[in-house]
């Protein structure tokens, strides 16, 4: 996702900051450093170690930028450097995120089997009558500010650690599948199991906020 | 197709990592469900909603010390 203001190519960016650029420097480091802290925290333990693994990962841009090749863009290269980070810290505060297999509560179905008709009923697998989705309308500014943001926020806080990292990479830090799969070495097929894990229950405690805590079974009335 | 296996197909599908004839049995299955199209706008609204989150910020102490860090590089 790009961030709130239009950043130079990175071209322009690594050319300023090897320059020594400050006004540049400070663009970056405003722009990136709210999605690196999210990001790291689904790593370390506390929140002052996954500020010390933003501003670790930082001390190593500004040394290292010259030799920055150019194969990935800068905010890749940045983010690789971090999770590098902040897995390191993770694994000295055993608070290791392995990604070489799924753990048996990440697989299974990721919405309630009450909702839909049972096996061996007619439509077995279809929605029941007043348990499908009702259709919600959130208005972007409560998005940016309001009770959506806080609760979108505390629901990624409170996401199991691997799936906070996958839907942080993907939906915040706005990375492809492949490069998801590369920065953690982890197989397509399992990034896409945490990730549709972390959404279905981001998007059931939208729901629940939205309809009351009973979901869609409370109200038959449609919106 | 019914509704509990589209459920979980719907990051692949907004992927576009499923083979064809799968593809097409979701979009059948979407053209006759109200309900999974439902779920599935629901989804991307809910992956939108988490990009548009802004980040917390870096402490102002951490933030001048790396501007610090940045300014004292030694530039040949």
């Amino acid at each position: 996702m790009a961030g709130p203001r239009e950043l130079p190519s990175d071209e322009v960016l690594v050319q300023r900051l090897r320059a020594g650029d400050e006004e540049t420097f400070a663009l970056v480091l405003d722009s990136w450093s709210g999605g690196m802290l999210r990001l790291a925290m689904s790593f370390v333990s506390t929140k002052d170690s996954a500020e010390e693994a933003v501003q670790d990962t930082w001390l190593a841009v500004i040394r290292g930028i010259d030799n920055f090749e150019g194969r990935a863009s800068l905010k890749t290269w940045v983010y690789r450097i971090l999770v590098n980070t902040a897995k390191a810290r993770g694994t000295k505060e055993s608070r290791t995120v392995p990604f070489a297999s799924l753990l048996p509560e990440e697989e299974g179905p990721t919405v309630d089997a009450e909702r839909f008709r049972a096996p061996g009923e007619q439509y077995a697998g279809h929605w029941v009558a007043g348990q499908e989705p009702r259709p919600w309308h959130i208005p972007e500014d409560h998005v940016l500010r309001g009770e959506v943001r806080e609760l979108i926020a505390e629901a990624i806080d409170e996401l199991p650690p691997r799936l906070r990292t996958v839907v942080t990479l993907r939906d915040v830090a706005g990375y492809g599948s492949e490069e998801v799969c590369s920065l953690l070495e982890i197989s397509p097929g399992n990034q896409r199991v945490l990730l549709h894990r972390g959404r279905a229950l981001l998007r059931r405690k939208l729901e629940s906020y939205l309809f009351g805590a009973q979901g869609v079974a409370g109200g038959r009335g449609r919106a | 197709m019914n509704c509990a296996e589209f459920v979980e197909l719907v990051t692949e599908f907004l992927d576009g990592a499923m083979g064809e004839p799968t593809e097409l049995r979701c979009l059948v299955h979407l053209a006759r469900c109200e309900g999974c199209e439902t779920y599935l706008d629901q989804f991307r609204q809910t992956s939108a909603a988490v990009g548009a989150l802004p980040g917390p910020n870096l402490p102002p102490a951490v933030r001048d010390q790396l501007l610090g860090a940045f300014r004292g590089l030694p530039r040949d």
